[in-house]
């Protein structure tokens, strides 16, 4: 009998979505960086390998649409949280697309589905942080505060605070969870203040974890049976004294995930998957 | 501008109700007869007015002029009754159809309002006659003797002329207030069986209805002047309750917004609507029930956030309303039969959610199989450790605007203050961040301690709807964050006379201290009847503990360990919990400043120089502990104690001291105590009354004399128990008067004169000792324990011992109780309850002596 806010991190099931070409060129972008695309695929590839063969999830994988070059960064559009799945409204115009195919997995994974249908409500899965206890919504580019309300109201147990993202794209942009009550963040002024604002509006205590590299601070948190907490983060390779920082937490099973072309397309590694936990049916 | 006028009267009361009371009760007593005889028959009749007048002036000469004055535009038909009319002018003067005529407090307030106020009262006034006639009051007045039939007219005259008096006042704050729509549910005509109220024909006695949390009603009846917590504690005892101190009661106001009884205040002038309904709620809600001591205490706790959640207020998601419905069903039906369909009747009957449907009842249903083998209790629990997560639990919301005029809502919790946009939080203070909180008119302020980089301490401020919702919030702030925050409530503003400020502080227990007196709790399990499914709970004796909670509560449970000594162990351990978690006590000040600045600092240097010279008496509690040592020592079981006496202004100091010999059961202790608390208040209330000092004679300090209490050595003869009656016991008195000039001689421009002339009084029960242990052989100490808490107007300080002496082991509880409150306490009252409450947590103990030291002030009541 799984009680209210029982089991953070307990993940059965994933859902990511193919690359398509057109990714390289038109997918969004606040830098202007060349993507390779072959790279970004065998780094995708890469990605969805740990989370079935190493992991163990049952990987739901969607294919890519060419109509929507972002497509992969599946997490904007839809926030998974216990039984419940709330498709979002894509900031960007373009992305709005994504969530057709979206809403269909999640109802193939009998997810009770919330729709937002408010035109003037804007909401990024990646602005979402869920801490196990709560929600934090980053107002950002791409969320609203109508966004941020349309959340609030699909998961009424928990509180929803607002955390204005000053820079950077999304909340997640500079911060994740890396275990249960413990918040991993960036070490840029504007994380360092989302954080604060965060700590003052929780009734609850958090331990953080700051890195140096902000964009190191999105990392997966999973708690797995026979595994433990595992978590998902950068490479050496990309960020070394934020790894060094990592490799700190000696109760977690580290897993180093290479990130170097979608980081480009300013996605992280929390972009590509939306987790699910669906419970044995007799349980 | 209404607001104002109401927080004016808040603040008057009136001095002279008292010495008019004892007639009124009588006119009362006619009136009500008449009314009970007359109201049927005049349903119909709208106008009475010309007969009022005609009827009037007969009785009009027996009247003194000033109330002739009043008279002529107020009579109502002695025998005209009219029932409430539904029209919705009435609904104002419905409100005060039944307060009590206190001829000359209230007919002088309304006189003076007539020429404070610029509004014109003719019109209003003559619509209150109309309506006033509507008058069901009487039938809510007790006593009806049919054989006293003096003078009826006239006493009803007189009684009406109250009434309208106190119309006048009460409607000039509605006329003033915008125009809410009340509903028009004012009138509970209940009538009383005229059989149930010969006992006490001189008191005026009301009946209050409580909607307690399973929907039940409770009716009782109070006297008219009688304090919020007399009513309070009348429910909680229906109840069986003794955890009370998260629970309160609420009324609606005239505006129907839902407001707290205060327990220090008269109810009375409180409801000011004279709808004497009450409900009966969780006024604070434990951040983590599992810590609360007993089961009919959590059962309570789910019956209000069965309702919150039903009802919308505590939001959650369908998952965790079909969760939390499941664990009702459990409680309240037990383990899931298939072939029983009664769970399926009740759960459409019931609600669990406000958008509940099919899907909900079957997921519930379903929920519920899976809880099978848990007791009724365990299912509170668990339901309650889900509840308990909710982000919405225990938030008490208030609508208001930020500084831009932005529609927000406040939000009061354990935590502290939080800020809601719709249904988002936008921001938080918490207790500690919180530096002051105050109120001006609408508006309502929190200053911010200045963070670790900011230099200067910030101000917020919120727009509250009117005065009235920005006092309640202020209020409502007030007592979470003394209840959830400090250790010991602060103590009242006791410089009354100079008029600084609400003096409005959180009078009942902190959580801190009701965790400790809750730990004390030593009765078995008291069983209690689930109402919506009638299933009794049992004590969870034998049962199968499962472990729920992560905190791993010592489930030991209270009430089976005989011993005390054990009890008394696994508090110190509550406390140093409680402690922990409460020892980071912001420096809160709590006042709100309707006073302009200069104002303010006028009267700053007098009020420091009286609070100094008050605070110059040493604190009421707790006894110093060496102090005890030694006692316990020298005499660990002789009668004979020196109660040591403090200085201060508290009127009573009640200290009862309970005593259970190992092997020497008692088996009466109920009518040892009973003997004990009759004779006490006997001798207390009659010789203080005559007492008056009219000359203020000038006093250069704030000392008081206070005299050493006689303590009488007990009659060392063994009494057997069985024989309660025959119970020796001996009283000493010792009463001192003493005048205190509190205030220095300033020039203050106060026209009060802060005199305080002290009446100080010690009287000493002792019923004899049950074993022979007056002997002096001193015993050995085995521990000793002090534990101080708090509630409504007093203050408890339990003090257990336990000795060893010749074998036997001898637990003694001695507890100090110290009273303190307005002049019209209940004092017996008040005593009685402390000995009763002290009797339940001890039932296997007896009272062997009762010392009441009294300690009144005398002073001229000056608001």
């Amino acid at each position: 009998m799984a009680g209210l806010m029982a089991g953070f991190g307990h993940y059965t099931h994933a859902i990511v979505r193919g690359i398509p070409a057109s990714l390289a060129t038109e997918a969004l972008r606040t830098s202007q960086a060349e993507v390779d695309l072959d790279k970004a695929r065998g780094e995708h590839d890469a990605y969805v390998q740990v989370l079935r063969t190493r992991l163990g999830l049952e990987v739901v994988e969607l294919p890519a649409d060419e109509a929507l070059p972002d497509c992969v960064f599946v997490e904007d559009a839809a926030v998974v949280c216990g039984d419940t799945a709330l498709i979002t409204r894509p900031g960007a115009e373009s992305r709005r697309g994504e969530t057709e195919a979206m809403k269909e997995a999640l109802k193939d994974l009998k997810m009770n589905i919330v729709e937002i249908t408010d035109e003037n409500a804007t909401l990024d899965g990646g602005d979402v942080l869920f801490t196990g206890r709560e929600f934090f919504v980053g107002l950002s580019k791409r969320t609203n505060q109508r966004g941020a309300e349309i959340l609030a109201d699909a998961f009424k147990d928990y509180a929803v605070s607002t955390v204005p993202v000053l820079e950077g794209l999304h909340l997640k942009s500079f911060c994740s969870m890396g275990g249960p009550g413990l918040i991993v963040i960036g070490s840029s002024d504007h994380a360092q203040k989302a954080l604060k604002i965060m700590q003052q509006m929780s009734d609850h205590r958090y331990d953080k974890l700051t890195v140096p590299d902000d964009l190191a601070a999105n990392c997966i948190y999973m708690n797995l049976p026979n595994k433990g907490h595992v978590l998902l983060h950068c490479t050496t390779e990309e960020f070394p004294e934020s790894v060094k920082v990592f490799e700190k937490l000696k109760d977690h099973m580290l897993i180093p995930v290479s990130n170097l072309e979608k980081v480009k397309l300013d996605g992280a590694l929390t972009c590509c998957s939306v987790l699910i936990n669906k419970k044995k049916p007799d349980n | 501008m209404a607001t104002e006028a109401s927080s004016e009267t808040e603040v008057k009361e009136n001095t002279e109700e008292s010495s008019a009371q004892p007639d009124q009760s009588e006119k009362a007593t006619q009136e009500t007869q008449e009314v009970l005889n007359t109201e049927g028959e005049d349903k119909e009749k709208g106008k009475v007015k010309e007969k009022e007048g005609k009827e009037g002036k007969g009785i009009s000469r027996y009247l003194p002029t000033w109330l002739k004055k009043q008279k002529s535009l107020s009579q109502t038909s002695p025998t005209k009754e009219t029932p409430p009319t539904e029209e919705p002018t009435s609904k104002e003067t419905e409100g005060e159809e039944v307060s009590a005529p206190e001829v000359n407090g209230h007919a002088e307030e309304a006189e003076e309002k007539e020429e404070v106020k610029s509004e014109p009262v003719k019109e209003k006034e003559e619509e209150s006659n109309s309506n006033g006639s509507a008058d069901t009051e009487p039938a809510k007045e007790e006593k009806v003797e049919e054989s006293v039939q003096t003078t009826p007219e006239e006493k009803k005259e007189t009684t009406k002329e109250d009434q309208v008096a106190e119309e006048k006042k009460e409607q000039e704050q509605e006329t003033q207030a915008e125009a809410d729509v009340q509903e028009g549910d004012g009138q509970i005509s209940i009538f009383q069986s005229p059989l149930r109220l010969v006992r006490k024909p001189k008191m005026k006695v009301v009946v209050c209805r409580v909607t307690l949390l399973d929907g039940t009603n409770f009716s009782c009846e109070v006297e008219k002047r009688a304090k919020g917590q007399y009513l309070f504690f009348k429910v909680c005892e229906h109840l069986n309750l003794l955890e009370k101190d998260y629970f309160g009661l609420t009324y609606k106001d005239t505006h129907d917004e839902k407001c707290w009884l205060d327990p220090m205040k008269e109810i009375k002038r409180q409801i000011r609507s004279n709808n004497w309904q009450f409900s009966f709620n969780v006024k604070f809600y434990p951040p983590d029930p599992s810590l609360l001591t007993e089961d009919i205490t959590r059962y309570l706790l789910c019956l209000q956030l069965r309702d919150d959640v039903a009802s919308g207020r505590l939001p959650c998601s369908f998952v965790t309303h079909a969760l939390l419905g499941s664990y009702t069903l459990q409680a309240e039906f037990g383990d899931y039969e298939p072939d029983q369909p009664r769970p399926l009747d009740f759960i459409s009957q019931q609600t669990f959610a406000p958008n509940q449907n099919k899907e909900m009842e079957e997921k519930i249903l379903e929920l519920h199989k899976s809880h099978k083998g848990m007791t009724p209790a365990q299912a509170d629990i668990q339901f309650l450790e889900n509840a308990k997560k909710l982000s919405m639990y225990g938030v008490d919301l208030h609508r208001a605007k930020d500084s831009e005029g932005v529609d927000i809502m406040l939000g009061v919790c354990a935590n502290g203050l939080l800020v809601y946009k719709d249904r988002l939080r936008i921001n938080r203070f918490a207790w500690p961040k919180i530096l002051k909180i105050s109120y001006k008119r609408n508006n309502f302020y929190i200053k911010i301690r200045p963070g670790e980089t900011e230099q200067f301490e910030s101000t917020v401020g919120f727009k509250l709807q009117n005065h009235r919702s920005a006092k309640r919030l202020w209020k409502v702030c007030v007592e979470n964050h003394s209840f959830f925050r400090l250790n010991t409530p602060e103590p009242p503003t006791k410089a009354r006379f100079l008029t600084l400020g609400s003096k409005f502080r959180y009078s009942g227990r902190t959580q801190a201290q009701t965790r400790l007196a809750s730990s004390l709790i030593d009765r078995p399990a008291p069983s209690f009847e689930r109402t919506s499914s009638k299933r009794i709970s049992r004590s969870l004796d034998g049962a199968p503990v499962i472990s729920i909670t992560e905190a791993g509560r010592d489930t030991t449970e209270n009430g089976h360990d005989p011993h005390l000594e054990l009890q008394s162990d696994s508090k110190s351990q509550l406390r140093v919990h409680g402690d922990n978690i409460y020892v980071r006590h912001s420096n809160l000040m709590l006042e709100d400043h309707d006073k302009t600045q200069e104002e303010v600092l006028k009267h700053q240097a007098s009020i420091s120089q009286l609070k100094r010279s008050f605070m110059e008496a040493p604190p009421p509690s707790p006894p110093q502990p060496s102090q005890w040592e030694k006692r316990l020592t020298s005499s660990p079981a002789s009668t004979i104690r020196v109660q040591q006496q403090q200085v201060s202004l508290e009127e009573e100091i009640a200290s009862v001291l309970l005593s259970r010999h190992a092997g020497a059961p008692c088996s009466t202790p109920e009518l040892t105590l009973e003997a004990a608390v009759t004779t006490c208040s006997a001798a207390t209330s009659q010789p203080l009354e005559p007492l008056l000092l009219s000359t203020p004679p000038t006093f250069s300090s704030t000392e008081v004399c206070v005299p050493q209490t006689e303590a009488t050595p007990a009659d060392s003869a063994v009494s057997d128990t069985k024989e309660p009656e025959k119970l020796p016991v001996v009283k000493t008195e010792m009463v001192t008067i003493s005048d205190t000039f509190a205030a220095q001689k300033t020039e203050i421009a106060t026209k009060e004169v802060p005199i305080v002339h002290t009446e100080t009084k010690t009287i000493t029960y002792e019923a004899a000792q049950l074993d022979g242990s007056a002997d002096g052989e001193p015993g050995v100490l085995m521990t000793a324990q002090t534990i101080t808490s708090e509630s409504l107007c007093t203050t408890t300080t339990t003090h257990i011992t336990k000795t060893l002496k010749g074998g036997l082991s001898e637990t003694r509880i001695e507890k100090r109780i110290v009273i303190t409150g307005d002049c019209d306490i209940d004092h017996d009252q008040a005593l009685a309850q402390a000995i009763k409450e002290a009797k339940e947590q001890h039932p296997d103990m007896s009272v062997t002596r009762v010392v009441v030291h009294k300690e009144t002030e005398l002073a001229e009541e000056e608001d």
